[in-house]
Protein backbone atom coordinates (compact mmCIF):
# COMPACT_ATOMS: atom_id res chain seq x y z
CA UNK A 1 0.00 0.00 0.00
CA UNK A 2 1.36 3.11 -0.83
CA UNK A 3 0.27 6.73 0.07
CA UNK A 4 -2.43 8.09 -2.42
CA UNK A 5 -2.81 11.40 -0.76
CA UNK A 6 -1.22 13.10 2.04
CA UNK A 7 -2.50 15.78 3.67
CA UNK A 8 0.10 17.62 5.73
CA UNK A 9 -0.08 20.42 8.37
CA UNK A 10 -3.29 21.71 7.00
CA UNK A 11 -4.18 24.74 9.03
CA UNK A 12 -7.48 26.87 8.24
CA UNK A 13 -8.16 30.17 9.68
CA UNK A 14 -11.21 32.22 9.36
CA UNK A 15 -10.22 35.38 10.94
CA UNK A 16 -10.19 34.82 14.54
CA UNK A 17 -11.59 31.38 14.00
CA UNK A 18 -9.26 28.34 13.79
CA UNK A 19 -11.30 25.60 11.62
CA UNK A 20 -8.27 23.38 11.05
CA UNK A 21 -5.14 23.39 13.34
CA UNK A 22 -2.30 21.65 11.78
CA UNK A 23 -4.16 18.62 10.74
CA UNK A 24 -1.52 15.85 8.89
CA UNK A 25 -2.82 12.29 7.94
CA UNK A 26 -2.69 10.01 4.55
CA UNK A 27 -4.51 8.46 2.85
CA UNK A 28 -3.60 5.05 1.33
CA UNK A 29 -4.57 3.67 -2.40
CA UNK A 30 -7.87 1.46 -2.31
CA UNK A 31 -8.91 2.61 1.46
CA UNK A 32 -12.17 3.91 2.76
CA UNK A 33 -11.25 6.35 5.32
CA UNK A 34 -13.50 8.15 7.54
CA UNK A 35 -13.33 11.99 8.76
CA UNK A 36 -16.01 12.07 11.39
CA UNK A 37 -16.14 14.34 14.42
CA UNK A 38 -18.99 16.51 16.16
CA UNK A 39 -20.35 19.44 14.63
CA UNK A 40 -18.30 22.13 13.66
CA UNK A 41 -14.93 19.94 14.49
CA UNK A 42 -13.97 21.33 11.03
CA UNK A 43 -14.60 18.29 8.63
CA UNK A 44 -16.43 20.05 5.54
CA UNK A 45 -13.87 22.57 5.76
CA UNK A 46 -10.91 19.62 5.44
CA UNK A 47 -13.08 18.33 2.68
CA UNK A 48 -13.48 21.82 1.06
CA UNK A 49 -9.16 22.24 1.30
CA UNK A 50 -8.69 18.53 0.10
CA UNK A 51 -10.27 19.94 -3.26
CA UNK A 52 -9.67 23.01 -3.49
CA UNK A 53 -13.08 24.50 -2.93
CA UNK A 54 -11.06 26.61 -0.54
CA UNK A 55 -7.34 27.93 -0.25
CA UNK A 56 -5.60 26.24 3.16
CA UNK A 57 -4.26 29.21 5.22
CA UNK A 58 -0.74 27.16 5.39
CA UNK A 59 -0.16 23.65 4.92
CA UNK A 60 -0.80 21.80 1.66
CA UNK A 61 -2.34 18.36 0.00
CA UNK A 62 -0.81 16.08 -2.02
CA UNK A 63 -1.90 13.51 -4.01
CA UNK A 64 0.58 10.95 -5.62
CA UNK A 65 3.19 13.57 -4.54
CA UNK A 66 1.71 16.78 -6.58
CA UNK A 67 0.36 19.64 -4.60
CA UNK A 68 -3.56 19.43 -4.99
CA UNK A 69 -3.88 22.26 -2.45
CA UNK A 70 -4.92 26.29 -3.38
CA UNK A 71 -5.58 25.30 -6.78
CA UNK A 72 -8.80 25.26 -8.82
CA UNK A 73 -11.59 22.91 -7.79
CA UNK A 74 -11.71 21.67 -11.79
CA UNK A 75 -8.15 21.53 -11.77
CA UNK A 76 -8.00 18.87 -8.82
CA UNK A 77 -10.88 17.02 -10.51
CA UNK A 78 -8.95 16.50 -13.78
CA UNK A 79 -6.05 14.97 -11.39
CA UNK A 80 -8.37 12.74 -10.21
CA UNK A 81 -9.42 13.67 -6.93
CA UNK A 82 -13.40 14.51 -7.11
CA UNK A 83 -15.35 15.54 -4.39
CA UNK A 84 -19.45 14.71 -4.02
CA UNK A 85 -21.90 17.04 -2.18
CA UNK A 86 -24.29 17.06 0.00
CA UNK A 87 -28.21 16.16 -2.20
CA UNK A 88 -29.21 20.04 -2.70
CA UNK A 89 -26.00 19.95 -5.01
CA UNK A 90 -27.52 18.42 -8.17
CA UNK A 91 -28.68 20.13 -11.86
CA UNK A 92 -32.36 20.27 -11.21
CA UNK A 93 -33.71 20.59 -13.99
CA UNK A 94 -31.71 17.50 -15.78
CA UNK A 95 -32.73 13.82 -15.71
CA UNK A 96 -30.25 11.30 -13.84
CA UNK A 97 -28.48 10.00 -17.06
CA UNK A 98 -28.58 13.96 -18.46
CA UNK A 99 -26.42 14.76 -15.42
CA UNK A 100 -23.87 11.54 -16.01
CA UNK A 101 -23.85 12.68 -19.56
CA UNK A 102 -22.88 15.68 -18.93
CA UNK A 103 -20.48 15.01 -15.80
CA UNK A 104 -18.27 12.94 -18.47
CA UNK A 105 -16.80 16.11 -19.17
CA UNK A 106 -13.48 14.76 -18.47
CA UNK A 107 -13.44 12.39 -20.76
CA UNK A 108 -14.16 14.42 -23.44
CA UNK A 109 -11.44 13.45 -26.24
CA UNK A 110 -12.90 16.35 -28.92
CA UNK A 111 -12.79 20.30 -28.08
CA UNK A 112 -16.31 22.24 -27.99
CA UNK A 113 -15.57 23.63 -31.32
CA UNK A 114 -15.50 19.61 -32.68
CA UNK A 115 -19.02 19.40 -30.68
CA UNK A 116 -20.50 22.38 -32.58
CA UNK A 117 -19.37 21.12 -36.14
CA UNK A 118 -20.35 17.59 -34.96
CA UNK A 119 -16.74 16.10 -35.92
CA UNK A 120 -15.95 12.34 -35.84
CA UNK A 121 -14.20 12.36 -32.74
CA UNK A 122 -17.46 14.37 -30.97
CA UNK A 123 -19.93 11.96 -32.12
CA UNK A 124 -17.90 9.03 -30.72
CA UNK A 125 -17.18 11.06 -27.25
CA UNK A 126 -21.64 11.76 -27.63
CA UNK A 127 -21.61 7.69 -28.34
CA UNK A 128 -19.42 6.53 -25.63
CA UNK A 129 -21.02 9.20 -22.73
CA UNK A 130 -23.95 7.54 -23.07
CA UNK A 131 -23.03 3.81 -22.97
CA UNK A 132 -20.88 5.04 -20.35
CA UNK A 133 -24.08 6.50 -18.52
CA UNK A 134 -26.04 3.35 -19.05
CA UNK A 135 -23.29 1.18 -17.56
CA UNK A 136 -22.61 3.64 -14.49
CA UNK A 137 -26.90 3.36 -14.13
CA UNK A 138 -26.49 -0.32 -14.11
CA UNK A 139 -23.80 -0.55 -11.93
CA UNK A 140 -25.03 1.24 -9.54
CA UNK A 141 -28.41 -0.03 -9.90
CA UNK A 142 -30.51 3.09 -10.37
CA UNK A 143 -32.11 2.35 -13.84
CA UNK A 144 -35.94 3.00 -12.43
CA UNK A 145 -35.01 6.65 -12.60
CA UNK A 146 -32.87 7.11 -15.27
CA UNK A 147 -35.07 9.64 -16.95
CA UNK A 148 -36.43 11.09 -13.64
CA UNK A 149 -36.08 15.07 -13.82
CA UNK A 150 -32.98 15.43 -10.66
CA UNK A 151 -35.68 17.62 -9.08
CA UNK A 152 -38.35 15.47 -9.17
CA UNK A 153 -36.38 12.69 -7.21
CA UNK A 154 -36.87 11.33 -3.24
CA UNK A 155 -33.27 12.01 -0.76
CA UNK A 156 -32.61 8.78 -0.94
CA UNK A 157 -31.83 8.65 -4.45
CA UNK A 158 -30.49 12.14 -4.83
CA UNK A 159 -27.60 10.51 -2.57
CA UNK A 160 -26.96 8.18 -5.33
CA UNK A 161 -27.55 10.37 -8.08
CA UNK A 162 -24.62 12.88 -6.51
CA UNK A 163 -22.57 9.37 -6.20
CA UNK A 164 -23.22 8.56 -9.73
CA UNK A 165 -22.29 12.39 -10.83
CA UNK A 166 -18.94 12.24 -9.02
CA UNK A 167 -18.06 8.58 -10.30
CA UNK A 168 -18.82 10.04 -14.42
CA UNK A 169 -15.82 11.87 -13.83
CA UNK A 170 -13.74 8.48 -13.38
CA UNK A 171 -12.13 9.88 -10.29
CA UNK A 172 -9.32 7.91 -8.37
CA UNK A 173 -9.91 9.51 -4.95
CA UNK A 174 -13.73 10.44 -4.22
CA UNK A 175 -14.47 12.64 -1.40
CA UNK A 176 -18.25 12.03 -0.31
CA UNK A 177 -19.88 14.57 1.81
CA UNK A 178 -22.10 13.01 4.54
CA UNK A 179 -23.52 10.24 2.14
CA UNK A 180 -25.52 8.39 4.60
CA UNK A 181 -27.39 11.40 6.46
CA UNK A 182 -30.76 11.26 6.96
CA UNK A 183 -31.14 7.65 5.40
CA UNK A 184 -33.10 5.31 7.68
CA UNK A 185 -31.61 1.78 8.57
CA UNK A 186 -32.21 0.01 5.13
CA UNK A 187 -31.29 3.22 2.89
CA UNK A 188 -27.96 3.63 5.05
CA UNK A 189 -27.20 -0.27 4.32
CA UNK A 190 -27.64 -0.14 0.54
CA UNK A 191 -25.48 2.81 0.31
CA UNK A 192 -22.83 1.24 2.20
CA UNK A 193 -22.84 -1.69 -0.27
CA UNK A 194 -22.74 0.75 -2.90
CA UNK A 195 -19.88 2.57 -1.27
CA UNK A 196 -17.80 -0.90 -0.93
CA UNK A 197 -18.60 -1.75 -4.32
CA UNK A 198 -17.36 1.32 -6.01
CA UNK A 199 -13.90 0.40 -4.13
CA UNK A 200 -14.04 -3.28 -5.14
CA UNK A 201 -15.07 -2.82 -8.62
CA UNK A 202 -13.50 0.00 -9.43
CA UNK A 203 -10.52 1.01 -7.77
CA UNK A 204 -11.74 4.33 -6.41
CA UNK A 205 -10.09 5.45 -2.97
CA UNK A 206 -13.05 6.73 -0.99
CA UNK A 207 -12.87 9.14 1.63
CA UNK A 208 -15.77 10.19 3.43
CA UNK A 209 -17.20 12.74 6.00
CA UNK A 210 -19.75 11.27 8.08
CA UNK A 211 -21.97 11.69 11.28
CA UNK A 212 -23.46 7.67 10.94
CA UNK A 213 -21.55 6.01 13.11
CA UNK A 214 -22.83 2.73 13.08
CA UNK A 215 -22.52 3.22 8.98
CA UNK A 216 -18.88 4.89 9.28
CA UNK A 217 -17.57 1.84 11.84
CA UNK A 218 -19.10 -0.81 9.19
CA UNK A 219 -17.30 0.96 6.08
CA UNK A 220 -14.08 2.12 7.00
CA UNK A 221 -10.53 1.11 7.33
CA UNK A 222 -9.53 3.30 9.12
CA UNK A 223 -11.04 6.75 11.07
CA UNK A 224 -10.04 10.25 11.54
CA UNK A 225 -11.14 11.93 14.47
CA UNK A 226 -11.73 15.72 14.71
CA UNK A 227 -12.86 17.72 17.45
CA UNK A 228 -12.86 21.73 17.38
CA UNK A 229 -10.49 21.85 14.68
CA UNK A 230 -7.99 19.63 16.02
CA UNK A 231 -6.95 16.04 14.58
CA UNK A 232 -7.71 14.01 18.16
CA UNK A 233 -7.22 10.41 17.14
CA UNK A 234 -6.49 8.30 13.76
CA UNK A 235 -6.82 4.33 13.48
CA UNK A 236 -9.17 1.38 12.61
CA UNK A 237 -12.25 1.10 14.08
CA UNK A 238 -12.17 -0.93 16.69
CA UNK A 239 -9.29 1.45 18.13
CA UNK A 240 -11.57 4.68 17.55
CA UNK A 241 -14.24 2.82 19.62
CA UNK A 242 -11.84 2.65 22.59
CA UNK A 243 -10.17 5.63 22.06
CA UNK A 244 -10.76 7.50 25.21
CA UNK A 245 -10.13 11.05 24.00
CA UNK A 246 -12.65 9.98 21.20
CA UNK A 247 -15.52 8.93 24.13
CA UNK A 248 -14.62 12.49 25.78
CA UNK A 249 -15.81 14.57 22.65
CA UNK A 250 -18.60 12.68 22.10
CA UNK A 251 -19.87 12.52 25.05
CA UNK A 252 -18.03 14.75 27.27
CA UNK A 253 -15.60 14.24 30.09
CA UNK A 254 -16.72 12.11 33.31
CA UNK A 255 -17.67 14.80 35.43
CA UNK A 256 -17.48 13.89 39.26
CA UNK A 257 -19.68 17.07 40.33
CA UNK A 258 -23.10 15.59 38.53
CA UNK A 259 -22.16 12.12 39.75
CA UNK A 260 -21.39 10.37 35.97
CA UNK B 1 -26.12 15.56 -31.92
CA UNK B 2 -29.71 15.84 -32.34
CA UNK B 3 -31.48 15.31 -35.81
CA UNK B 4 -34.36 17.39 -36.83
CA UNK B 5 -37.56 15.89 -36.74
CA UNK B 6 -39.74 15.87 -39.95
CA UNK B 7 -41.96 18.54 -37.83
CA UNK B 8 -38.84 20.30 -37.28
CA UNK B 9 -37.87 20.53 -40.74
CA UNK B 10 -41.08 21.14 -42.29
CA UNK B 11 -41.06 24.09 -39.13
CA UNK B 12 -37.73 25.32 -40.69
CA UNK B 13 -38.83 26.04 -43.97
CA UNK B 14 -42.10 27.32 -43.70
CA UNK B 15 -40.28 30.06 -42.07
CA UNK B 16 -37.35 30.65 -44.29
CA UNK B 17 -40.60 30.56 -46.84
CA UNK B 18 -42.39 33.13 -44.97
CA UNK B 19 -39.35 35.32 -44.24
CA UNK B 20 -37.60 35.53 -48.02
CA UNK B 21 -40.64 35.04 -49.92
CA UNK B 22 -44.57 35.96 -48.85
CA UNK B 23 -43.17 39.27 -46.44
CA UNK B 24 -41.74 40.52 -49.54
CA UNK B 25 -44.19 39.31 -51.74
CA UNK B 26 -46.94 41.16 -49.14
CA UNK B 27 -45.03 44.43 -49.00
CA UNK B 28 -44.94 44.72 -52.38
CA UNK B 29 -48.22 43.84 -53.00
CA UNK B 30 -49.79 46.55 -50.24
CA UNK B 31 -46.98 48.97 -50.63
CA UNK B 32 -46.30 48.74 -47.00
CA UNK B 33 -42.79 49.81 -47.46
CA UNK B 34 -41.70 50.67 -43.61
CA UNK B 35 -42.59 47.26 -42.81
CA UNK B 36 -39.00 46.71 -44.42
CA UNK B 37 -37.23 48.75 -41.94
CA UNK B 38 -39.51 47.83 -39.31
CA UNK B 39 -39.00 43.52 -39.83
CA UNK B 40 -35.21 44.34 -39.87
CA UNK B 41 -35.08 46.21 -37.17
CA UNK B 42 -36.35 43.23 -35.39
CA UNK B 43 -34.35 40.61 -37.12
CA UNK B 44 -30.82 42.79 -36.23
CA UNK B 45 -31.89 43.55 -32.49
CA UNK B 46 -32.68 39.74 -32.27
CA UNK B 47 -30.30 39.03 -33.16
CA UNK B 48 -28.53 41.11 -30.29
CA UNK B 49 -30.87 39.32 -27.72
CA UNK B 50 -29.69 36.29 -29.01
CA UNK B 51 -26.16 37.13 -27.28
CA UNK B 52 -28.32 38.32 -23.96
CA UNK B 53 -29.97 35.25 -24.14
CA UNK B 54 -26.81 32.91 -24.36
CA UNK B 55 -25.44 35.00 -20.91
CA UNK B 56 -28.74 33.93 -19.26
CA UNK B 57 -28.43 30.22 -20.19
CA UNK B 58 -24.90 30.31 -17.71
CA UNK B 59 -27.21 32.62 -15.11
CA UNK B 60 -25.92 35.75 -15.70
CA UNK B 61 -28.53 38.61 -15.83
CA UNK B 62 -26.72 40.78 -18.70
CA UNK B 63 -27.92 44.13 -18.78
CA UNK B 64 -25.18 45.59 -20.73
CA UNK B 65 -25.53 44.02 -25.04
CA UNK B 66 -26.28 47.71 -25.68
CA UNK B 67 -22.91 48.58 -25.01
CA UNK B 68 -21.53 46.12 -27.59
CA UNK B 69 -23.77 46.63 -30.29
CA UNK B 70 -22.68 50.73 -29.72
CA UNK B 71 -19.18 48.93 -29.83
CA UNK B 72 -19.88 47.06 -33.14
CA UNK B 73 -21.27 49.64 -35.27
CA UNK B 74 -18.69 52.32 -34.11
CA UNK B 75 -15.94 49.92 -35.46
CA UNK B 76 -18.01 49.18 -38.27
CA UNK B 77 -18.63 52.88 -38.95
CA UNK B 78 -14.98 53.93 -38.34
CA UNK B 79 -13.22 50.89 -40.60
CA UNK B 80 -15.27 51.56 -43.65
CA UNK B 81 -15.20 55.64 -43.53
CA UNK B 82 -11.32 55.82 -42.18
CA UNK B 83 -10.25 52.95 -43.13
CA UNK B 84 -11.54 52.49 -46.14
CA UNK B 85 -12.27 48.53 -46.34
CA UNK B 86 -15.34 46.81 -47.32
CA UNK B 87 -18.39 47.20 -45.01
CA UNK B 88 -18.94 43.27 -45.42
CA UNK B 89 -15.07 42.76 -43.69
CA UNK B 90 -16.07 44.93 -41.19
CA UNK B 91 -18.83 43.29 -39.92
CA UNK B 92 -17.04 40.40 -38.67
CA UNK B 93 -14.65 42.79 -37.27
CA UNK B 94 -16.65 44.38 -35.56
CA UNK B 95 -18.25 41.43 -34.12
CA UNK B 96 -14.59 40.46 -33.02
CA UNK B 97 -13.55 43.52 -31.54
CA UNK B 98 -16.90 44.22 -29.60
CA UNK B 99 -15.85 39.86 -28.24
CA UNK B 100 -12.66 40.96 -27.59
CA UNK B 101 -13.66 43.90 -25.13
CA UNK B 102 -16.05 42.03 -23.43
CA UNK B 103 -12.77 39.73 -22.75
CA UNK B 104 -11.21 42.22 -20.94
CA UNK B 105 -14.41 43.55 -19.40
CA UNK B 106 -15.62 39.81 -18.59
CA UNK B 107 -12.62 38.40 -16.99
CA UNK B 108 -13.01 40.32 -13.94
CA UNK B 109 -16.93 40.70 -13.81
CA UNK B 110 -18.41 37.54 -14.47
CA UNK B 111 -17.30 36.51 -11.22
CA UNK B 112 -19.98 38.15 -9.81
CA UNK B 113 -23.60 37.05 -9.61
CA UNK B 114 -27.00 37.43 -10.09
CA UNK B 115 -27.73 41.33 -9.24
CA UNK B 116 -24.29 42.27 -8.69
CA UNK B 117 -22.95 41.22 -12.53
CA UNK B 118 -26.29 42.83 -13.49
CA UNK B 119 -25.93 46.05 -11.80
CA UNK B 120 -22.27 46.43 -13.89
CA UNK B 121 -23.68 45.97 -17.16
CA UNK B 122 -26.29 48.23 -16.47
CA UNK B 123 -23.53 50.85 -16.47
CA UNK B 124 -21.63 49.26 -19.18
CA UNK B 125 -23.77 50.97 -22.19
CA UNK B 126 -22.98 54.34 -20.52
CA UNK B 127 -19.75 53.95 -20.26
CA UNK B 128 -19.29 53.30 -23.58
CA UNK B 129 -21.75 56.05 -24.93
CA UNK B 130 -19.31 58.35 -22.74
CA UNK B 131 -16.33 56.45 -24.29
CA UNK B 132 -17.47 57.54 -27.72
CA UNK B 133 -18.74 61.15 -26.52
CA UNK B 134 -14.99 61.44 -25.70
CA UNK B 135 -12.76 59.69 -28.07
CA UNK B 136 -11.53 61.67 -31.35
CA UNK B 137 -11.88 58.79 -33.67
CA UNK B 138 -15.70 58.70 -32.92
CA UNK B 139 -16.22 62.29 -33.38
CA UNK B 140 -17.64 62.83 -29.48
CA UNK B 141 -21.54 64.05 -30.35
CA UNK B 142 -21.41 64.84 -33.71
CA UNK B 143 -20.70 61.24 -34.58
CA UNK B 144 -20.34 59.08 -37.45
CA UNK B 145 -22.29 60.31 -40.42
CA UNK B 146 -22.50 59.63 -44.34
CA UNK B 147 -21.47 56.27 -44.12
CA UNK B 148 -21.32 54.50 -47.24
CA UNK B 149 -23.58 51.74 -48.18
CA UNK B 150 -22.23 48.17 -48.10
CA UNK B 151 -20.35 47.59 -51.49
CA UNK B 152 -20.31 44.90 -53.56
CA UNK B 153 -18.29 41.40 -53.42
CA UNK B 154 -17.52 39.50 -56.36
CA UNK B 155 -15.65 36.08 -56.51
CA UNK B 156 -13.77 35.39 -59.74
CA UNK B 157 -15.98 38.41 -61.32
CA UNK B 158 -18.86 36.88 -60.36
CA UNK B 159 -21.27 39.24 -58.07
CA UNK B 160 -22.44 37.37 -55.13
CA UNK B 161 -23.42 40.36 -53.13
CA UNK B 162 -24.17 43.68 -55.94
CA UNK B 163 -23.36 47.18 -54.48
CA UNK B 164 -26.27 48.36 -52.12
CA UNK B 165 -26.12 51.95 -53.24
CA UNK B 166 -26.44 50.46 -56.90
CA UNK B 167 -29.82 48.85 -56.23
CA UNK B 168 -33.24 50.14 -56.78
CA UNK B 169 -34.16 49.22 -53.53
CA UNK B 170 -31.81 49.00 -50.33
CA UNK B 171 -34.19 48.52 -48.08
CA UNK B 172 -35.06 45.27 -49.23
CA UNK B 173 -31.18 44.23 -49.80
CA UNK B 174 -30.93 44.97 -46.21
CA UNK B 175 -34.01 43.00 -45.22
CA UNK B 176 -32.80 39.98 -46.78
CA UNK B 177 -29.37 40.30 -45.68
CA UNK B 178 -30.51 40.88 -41.94
CA UNK B 179 -33.14 38.27 -41.83
CA UNK B 180 -30.01 35.85 -43.25
CA UNK B 181 -28.17 36.89 -40.36
CA UNK B 182 -30.73 36.39 -38.00
CA UNK B 183 -31.24 32.52 -39.41
CA UNK B 184 -27.57 31.92 -39.35
CA UNK B 185 -27.51 33.31 -36.10
CA UNK B 186 -30.05 31.36 -34.69
CA UNK B 187 -28.96 27.98 -36.53
CA UNK B 188 -25.79 28.43 -35.10
CA UNK B 189 -26.95 28.78 -31.18
CA UNK B 190 -29.86 25.72 -31.78
CA UNK B 191 -26.43 23.83 -32.10
CA UNK B 192 -24.23 25.23 -30.08
CA UNK B 193 -27.06 24.76 -27.00
CA UNK B 194 -27.36 21.13 -28.40
CA UNK B 195 -23.48 20.68 -28.35
CA UNK B 196 -21.28 20.21 -25.52
CA UNK B 197 -20.74 23.63 -24.53
CA UNK B 198 -24.58 24.42 -24.11
CA UNK B 199 -24.48 21.12 -21.81
CA UNK B 200 -21.97 22.71 -20.09
CA UNK B 201 -23.96 26.12 -19.59
CA UNK B 202 -26.64 24.79 -18.48
CA UNK B 203 -25.18 23.07 -15.73
CA UNK B 204 -23.42 26.08 -14.93
CA UNK B 205 -26.51 27.77 -14.82
CA UNK B 206 -27.98 25.04 -12.39
CA UNK B 207 -25.21 24.81 -9.66
CA UNK B 208 -21.70 26.70 -10.53
CA UNK B 209 -19.80 24.42 -7.43
CA UNK B 210 -21.00 20.77 -8.68
CA UNK B 211 -20.16 22.00 -12.48
CA UNK B 212 -16.60 22.67 -11.16
CA UNK B 213 -16.94 19.87 -9.04
CA UNK B 214 -16.64 17.90 -12.10
CA UNK B 215 -13.79 19.26 -13.75
CA UNK B 216 -15.64 22.56 -15.74
CA UNK B 217 -13.43 25.40 -15.91
CA UNK B 218 -16.32 27.26 -15.27
CA UNK B 219 -14.34 30.98 -15.80
CA UNK B 220 -13.29 29.96 -19.27
CA UNK B 221 -16.63 29.00 -20.04
CA UNK B 222 -17.90 31.80 -18.50
CA UNK B 223 -15.95 34.62 -20.73
CA UNK B 224 -15.97 32.68 -23.85
CA UNK B 225 -19.77 32.45 -23.78
CA UNK B 226 -19.93 36.08 -22.67
CA UNK B 227 -17.46 36.57 -25.82
CA UNK B 228 -20.15 34.91 -28.13
CA UNK B 229 -22.75 37.31 -26.61
CA UNK B 230 -21.40 40.05 -27.41
CA UNK B 231 -20.04 39.08 -30.94
CA UNK B 232 -23.73 38.98 -31.80
CA UNK B 233 -24.08 42.15 -29.67
CA UNK B 234 -21.04 44.02 -32.21
CA UNK B 235 -22.79 42.60 -35.12
CA UNK B 236 -26.27 44.03 -34.89
CA UNK B 237 -24.97 47.15 -34.06
CA UNK B 238 -22.76 47.32 -37.32
CA UNK B 239 -25.30 46.14 -39.30
CA UNK B 240 -27.12 49.19 -37.82
CA UNK B 241 -24.93 52.02 -38.35
CA UNK B 242 -24.72 50.87 -42.00
CA UNK B 243 -28.66 51.46 -42.15
CA UNK B 244 -28.52 54.41 -40.77
CA UNK B 245 -25.50 55.14 -42.32
CA UNK B 246 -24.89 56.78 -39.08
CA UNK B 247 -23.37 56.61 -35.20
CA UNK B 248 -23.94 58.66 -32.41
CA UNK B 249 -23.25 57.63 -28.73
CA UNK B 250 -26.86 57.61 -28.37
CA UNK B 251 -27.51 54.94 -31.19
CA UNK B 252 -27.82 52.60 -28.28
CA UNK B 253 -28.65 53.75 -25.09
CA UNK B 254 -29.55 52.24 -21.58
CA UNK B 255 -32.96 51.55 -22.36
CA UNK B 256 -31.69 49.35 -25.26
CA UNK B 257 -30.07 47.52 -23.33
CA UNK B 258 -32.43 46.67 -21.27
CA UNK B 259 -35.02 45.32 -24.15
CA UNK B 260 -32.22 43.04 -25.03
CA UNK B 261 -32.99 41.63 -21.95
CA UNK B 262 -36.81 42.15 -22.10
CA UNK B 263 -37.30 40.74 -25.05
CA UNK B 264 -35.17 37.18 -23.61
CA UNK B 265 -37.20 37.34 -21.03
CA UNK B 266 -40.80 37.54 -22.95
CA UNK B 267 -39.68 35.11 -25.25
CA UNK B 268 -38.62 32.60 -22.69
CA UNK B 269 -35.36 31.89 -21.74
CA UNK B 270 -35.90 27.95 -21.54
CA UNK B 271 -36.00 28.18 -25.61
CA UNK B 272 -33.49 29.10 -27.90
CA UNK B 273 -35.75 31.16 -30.58
CA UNK B 274 -37.29 33.02 -27.46
CA UNK B 275 -35.28 36.13 -28.29
CA UNK B 276 -36.54 36.13 -31.78
CA UNK B 277 -40.12 36.05 -30.66
CA UNK B 278 -39.58 38.09 -27.85
CA UNK B 279 -38.55 40.97 -30.02
CA UNK B 280 -40.70 40.66 -32.50
CA UNK B 281 -43.80 40.66 -30.01
CA UNK B 282 -42.18 43.45 -28.35
CA UNK B 283 -41.21 45.53 -31.13
CA UNK B 284 -44.68 45.60 -32.74
CA UNK B 285 -46.30 45.36 -29.35
CA UNK B 286 -44.87 49.06 -29.19
CA UNK B 287 -45.95 50.39 -32.08
CA UNK B 288 -49.01 48.42 -32.21
CA UNK B 289 -49.94 50.92 -28.99
CA UNK B 290 -49.02 54.27 -31.04
CA UNK B 291 -52.64 55.37 -31.04
CA UNK B 292 -52.56 55.32 -27.43
CA UNK B 293 -50.21 58.46 -27.39
CA UNK B 294 -49.41 59.42 -23.66
CA UNK B 295 -50.69 56.08 -22.47
CA UNK B 296 -48.90 54.26 -24.75
CA UNK B 297 -45.81 53.65 -21.97
CA UNK B 298 -47.79 53.08 -19.52
CA UNK B 299 -50.21 50.58 -21.09
CA UNK B 300 -46.83 48.57 -22.79
CA UNK B 301 -45.14 48.44 -19.48
CA UNK B 302 -48.81 47.29 -17.64
CA UNK B 303 -48.74 44.88 -20.28
CA UNK B 304 -45.64 43.35 -19.61
CA UNK B 305 -45.84 43.24 -15.92
CA UNK B 306 -49.30 40.61 -16.51
CA UNK B 307 -46.95 38.84 -19.41
CA UNK B 308 -44.75 38.05 -16.95
CA UNK B 309 -46.47 37.29 -13.97
CA UNK B 310 -48.72 34.82 -15.91
CA UNK B 311 -45.75 33.48 -17.96
CA UNK B 312 -42.70 33.70 -16.46
CA UNK B 313 -41.10 31.02 -18.49
CA UNK B 314 -42.10 33.63 -21.78
CA UNK B 315 -44.59 32.98 -24.67
CA UNK B 316 -42.66 29.95 -25.99
CA UNK B 317 -43.73 28.20 -23.10
CA UNK B 318 -47.41 28.54 -24.33
CA UNK B 319 -46.91 26.79 -27.31
CA UNK B 320 -44.55 23.75 -26.06
CA UNK B 321 -46.60 23.56 -22.66
CA UNK B 322 -46.29 19.56 -21.84
CA UNK B 323 -44.45 18.52 -25.17
CA UNK B 324 -40.81 18.69 -24.27
CA UNK B 325 -39.34 21.55 -24.61
CA UNK B 326 -37.58 23.19 -27.70
CA UNK B 327 -34.11 23.60 -28.49
CA UNK B 328 -33.32 21.47 -25.88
Amino acid sequence: MSNLLEVRHVTRKFGGLTANNNISFSVNENEILSVIGPNGAGKSTLFKMISSFLPTSSGEVLYRGERISNLKPHTVARMGVVRTFQETTIFKSMTVRESIVVAQHLRAKASLAGYFWGTKSAREDVESFGRYADDLIDFLGISAIRNELASNLPQGNLRALGLAIGLATDPKVLLLDEPFAGMNHDETMRMVQLVRKVRDDRGVTVLLVEHDMPAVMSISDRIIVLNFGEMIAEGTPTEIQNNQKVIEAYLGSADDEIGI
Amino acid sequence: MPRLSMIQWTGLLVFLIAVFVLVPAYIAASGRTDFYYTLTSVALLSIASAGVWLTFYIGRINIGQGAFALIGAYVSAILVTKAGISFWLSLPLAGLFAALVSVLIGVPILRLRGVYFAMITLVLTQVVTLTALALPVTNGAKGITSIPLPGEISVFGLTVIPDFAGLENPRLAFYYTSCALMVLTFAAMYRLVNSRLGHLCRSMQQNEELASSIGVNIAYIRVIVFAISSFLGGIGGAMFGSIAQSVYPSSFQVTDSVNFMLNCFLGGLGYVFGPMLGTLVLYFGWDLLFELGRYQLLVYSGLLIILMLFLPNGLLSLRIRGKGVAGR
